[in-house]
């Protein structure tokens, strides 16, 4: 997965959504369309072209002290609306490590 | 162990107090992220995948029974339960609230331990050889040296602000346990021909995108110079490192750029405006901390003790010992390796109340003293022979007496796309299946001395291209993709490993490395013929024509 931190042009294939972790706490929130932060993906808003993703992250980011290193993730959304992870690494911001008991909360 | 003085209680302290303050600041919205990012760096503190992570130093590896029970109440209190030792002689929490955090620090700082200069570009941790004080025919102690280092340059305004992080390390053995070849200042404890205590020193090693080979500039600095020399490294390096580009920032790419006889000049030159100034280390400055350093009151023991050769009809227990316990300098002792890479668990990881059990044992059989090895392993340095069997039982009930020190399955790596926000690909699983498929104890004493590596990206924090096997996770469309290179050594014949074909993808890396240790096995000339040596015979030809026949 390439890293977020590595990627330079926002431009988008398909639904995102903005994410970062909290600032007192680390742990992975998403952008929601009331302007806050959840951490909840269902609650997230969805993007779906570069102009919005933009504008969603510029607003996330300023929020700087609610979450920081905000980024855009891809997301895909079911027919019933339900959002995923778009790839491994949200998948594993999500759902927790992947190698299994020592690291478990 | 060495005992903090007032002046190094002061400052921990003091940067206790300081950092409270930032966060403070941080989290009332009085500094932004990105006026705060570079003090939490300056602190240990990333942020990364799920969390905030923590990095603490050990200072040339040698811990407390105190600090580990300091660093087991970290990850017990404001942790899950467990911390990660990693291959610079550090241990990272992963899972820390950056509210919370400078409690966790004051809490480390009541046993002077701290997290300055664990990230940054500045000089970080000064690692050296696990086993040092106590490796038979070593030079001398060179923790006295690193402790020099390291309070010269904690805070050191001139490295505060480096084109990038520095790292140096030591050793006082011919047998390198240290990876000092891979650092970018490498030191080696010798003597000149007058018996006087002196360094050579290697410059410009490294890993990362652009590996290295670290390279003698001085075959000899004399141990009174050594701060002004690594001061002049340390201004060339200030003065033309490059700070527009973050992948050509290492000393490592001027030093190849300028070729090391052009930067050696260049050393040269600086050093000889200030070798002969307060730099200059008074004998009375090294013995003021040799003397801090405490040694163990060793006792007049049998080389053989009841207890041992009654023990040896215990098989389980051989296994053990011919495994993880090496010579000591005093006749009786041994030097005890902990194993941290049990049978499909991540590598390097403690729990608290392991942390805890060990300091225990550390007290009851190892004069209170630990060691963490930048393989991701702990040691008891001072371990009486006669207490080994009481010593391996408790270990075994504690999952730390897997019989595995330099096996197949003493896997090191990086944390990987399971926590690292940098990475590309994951580590611990990778290592989790291979440790499963090599589990059989017999079996990976017949392959022998093998060193599997496995980095999550290409900053390469797994020592991949200097693993015997090394293991690389990239992206490629989407997905994870392993590259293999075979070849690879951190020693004192420190050498790059070589790609051995196109990447694998993520349920192929184990039959891809059971398929080249069966090449080995079929290749090797007699048993004794370890896995290296076959690769130096035969190159990667053979191997990659295994591995590649089929797929």
């Amino acid at each position: 997965m390439t890293s977020p931190l590595e990627q330079k042009k926002i431009k988008i294939a398909g639904p995102s959504v903005v994410t970062a972790n909290r600032t007192w706490d680390g742990i992975v929130v998403y952008r929601t369309a009331a302007k806050s932060w959840s951490a909840d993906l269902s609650e997230a808003a969805i993007v779906r072209n570069s102009d919005e993703a933009k504008t969603l992250l510029a607003e996330s980011v300023a929020d700087d002290v609610g979450a920081v290193g905000a980024y855009i993730a891809p997301v895909q959304v079911g027919a019933d609306g339900k959002i995923e992870p778009g790839n491994l690494r949200e998948q594993i911001r999500r759902t927790g490590v992947t190698i299994g008991q020592s690291a478990q909360a | 162990m060495y005992a903090y003085d007032e002046i190094d209680r002061t400052l921990v302290n003091e940067r206790v107090s300081e950092f409270r303050d930032q966060v403070k600041r941080r989290l009332s919205g009085e500094l932004t992220e990105d006026e705060f990012k570079i003090l939490r760096l300056q602190n240990g503190v990333y942020l990364q995948l799920h969390a905030y992570m923590f990095r603490v130093a050990i200072p040339y590896g040698t811990l407390a029974t105190n600090q580990l029970r300091a660093l087991a109440h970290v990850a017990r209190k404001y942790d899950r339960g467990y911390g990660h030792f990693t291959t610079r002689q550090n241990i990272q929490f992963n899972w820390i609230k950056l509210a919370e955090l400078p409690d966790a620090l004051e809490d480390l700082a009541k046993v002077g331990i701290h997290a300055m200069q664990t990230s940054g570009n500045n000089m970080r941790n000064v690692t050296s050889d696990q086993w040092a004080g106590v490796a038979p025919g070593e030079i001398e102690d060179p923790r006295i040296w690193s402790e020099l280092i390291r309070q010269h340059t904690t805070l050191h305004p001139e490295f505060s602000f480096l084109p990038r992080k520095f790292k140096i390390a030591i050793t006082a053995s011919d047998h390198d346990r240290a990876a000092i070849k891979i650092h970018d200042i490498g030191l080696k404890l010798i003597k000149n021909e007058k018996g006087e205590t002196g360094f050579e020193v290697l410059v410009g090693g490294g890993l990362g995108r652009t590996p290295f080979i670290g390279k003698t500039i001085k075959h000899f600095v004399h141990g009174r110079d050594i701060l002004s020399y690594i001061e002049a490294i340390l201004r060339v390096y200030n003065q033309y490192g490059r700070r527009d580009n973050i992948y050509k920032a290492r000393i490592k790419i001027l030093v190849h750029e300028l070729g090391i006889e052009k930067f050696s000049r260049e050393v040269e030159e600086e050093w000889q405006h200030i070798r002969n100034s307060s730099l200059q280390i008074d004998d009375e400055v090294i013995e003021d901390i040799r003397s801090r350093f405490s040694y163990p009151n060793y006792e007049k023991l049998p080389h053989m003790p009841d207890e041992l050769r009654q023990a040896a009809a215990d098989a389980d227990f051989e296994a053990w010992r011919k495994n993880s316990v090496a010579p000591h300098k005093v006749q009786g002792y041994s030097i005890v390796t902990i194993s941290l890479k049990p049978i499909g668990k991540p590598p390097g990881d403690a729990t608290a109340e392991q942390m805890e059990a060990l300091a225990d044992l550390a007290d009851k059989y190892s004069f209170g003293e630990i060691r963490v090895g930048h393989e991701q392993n702990l040691a008891l340095p001072h371990v009486a022979k006669r207490d080994l069997p009481a010593l391996w039982k408790a270990l075994d009930k504690l999952g730390l007496a897997t019989p595995n020190v330099n096996l197949i399955t003493d896997i090191i790596a990086c944390p990987g796309l399971d926590y690292c926000s940098l990475a590309n690909a994951r580590s611990i699983p990778i290592a989790q299946e291979l440790t499963r498929r090599f589990a059989n104890h017999e079996l990976a004493n017949l392959i022998g001395r093998l060193h599997i590596n496995i980095s999550g990206c290409i900053n390469a924090c797994g020592h991949h291209h200097v693993g015997h096997i090394g293991i690389l996770g990239v992206e490629k469309n989407g997905e994870e993709v392993y590259q293999i290179t075979i070849g690879g050594r951190a020693d004192e014949n420190a050498a790059l490993g070589t790609l051995i074909g196109p990447g694998v993808k993520f349920d192929e890396v184990a039959d891809v490395i059971e398929d080249v240790v069966e090449a080995y096995l079929a290749l090797r000339e007699r048993p004794e013929e370890l896995f290296m040596d076959t690769v130096k015979r035969l190159g990667v030809e053979p191997f990659k024509e295994r591995v590649y026949a089929t797929r």
